[in-house]
């Protein structure tokens, strides 16, 4: 699913990114455990769910090659972050939803664990 | 192809720069054209352990170096050690503080994560006197642990 579809199912925001809407999106992690997510074995067309606004959670985006970033319960990272996540070219989304809710949401609309198992 | 190597210092608890290291990294080995799911690994691996001697140890030194038939990289640092390397490798263990569980750190997963995706990894550690780990890569297909 694109992620200017995705947007709409969990009334979310763009933060950065907003020339890369049209990324498609299969596969979702959520986790506040960077670790735990650097441990799945991701593939192409992924996106991590978190709580944490930290530059860490972008960093680890960058090196575990997930492609979207979706913060919840509104939370927005301060403008650094933001800067470095358009410095990788790693959109930014924020929904207004818990993490559980949000999680709920998306799965219902089909997309896979990191790992590509639901 | 000669031997390519880059090293940085790596400083505690700035976590506004941690991991540049290894995203530096990470860009170099697209460069020279290392195949994709083994930059991933190295990456990983590298991200663990840079974050460990930034949030873990002291004065951290971060080495990569590329040859022919392997990759390696070698990262130390002079901060507390660790003191049971067996128990530090088991999934979950972790001496993370609070502070650091909020910033996301302290799965307890960084170790077996760089276990998981080196072909081979050695700790030497020293309680008090800090923390080496050397991982190593084969460049040569079919050699790796991921196709074995
Ligand atoms: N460089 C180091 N210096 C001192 N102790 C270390 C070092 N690296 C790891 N350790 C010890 O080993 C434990 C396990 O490390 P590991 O990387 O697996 O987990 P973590 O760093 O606690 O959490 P995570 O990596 O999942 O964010 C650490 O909590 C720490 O006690
Ligand atoms: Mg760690």
């Amino acid at each position: 699913m694109k992620l200017s579809e995705l947007i709409d199912k969990i009334d979310a925001v763009v933060i950065a990114g907003d020339d890369k809407l049209d990324l498609d999106i299969e596969r979702i992690g959520a986790s506040d455990m960077m670790s735990d997510i650097l441990a799945a074995n991701l593939g192409t067309n992924s996106m991590l769910l978190t709580g944490l606004t930290n530059v860490q959670s972008i960093k680890t985006a960058v090196i575990a090659g997930v492609e979207a970033i979706l913060f919840v319960r509104n939370k927005r990272p301060p403008q650094a972050v933001i800067d470095t996540a358009n410095s990788h070219g790693i959109p930014l989304l924020t929904c207004p939803y818990s993490m559980f809710v949000t999680s709920g949401r998306l799965y219902a609309q089909g997309f896979t664990g990191l790992n590509g198992l639901r | 192809m000669a031997a390519l190597k880059k090293s940085f210092q790596l400083k505690s608890r700035d976590f506004m720069h941690a991991g540049e290291a290894s995203i530096s990294v990470q860009n170099m080995l697209k460069q020279i054209g290392i195949e994709p799911a083994l930059i991933r690994r190295v990456a990983i691996c590298a991200y663990e352990g840079e974050m460990n001697a930034v949030t873990h140890g002291e004065n951290g030194n971060f080495r990569i170096e590329v040859n022919t038939d392997k990759i390696i990289l070698d990262i130390s640092d002079e901060g507390p050690g660790i003191e049971d390397i067996e128990k530090a490798m088991e999934k979950g263990f972790s001496t993370a503080t609070e502070e650091y569980r909020e910033m996301g750190f302290g799965a307890g997963m960084g170790l077996p994560n760089m276990e998981t995706n080196s072909d081979r990894m050695d700790i030497e550690s020293e309680k008090g006197q800090g923390t080496r780990v050397v991982m190593r890569f084969s460049l040569s297909p079919g050699s790796r642990k991921n196709e074995t």
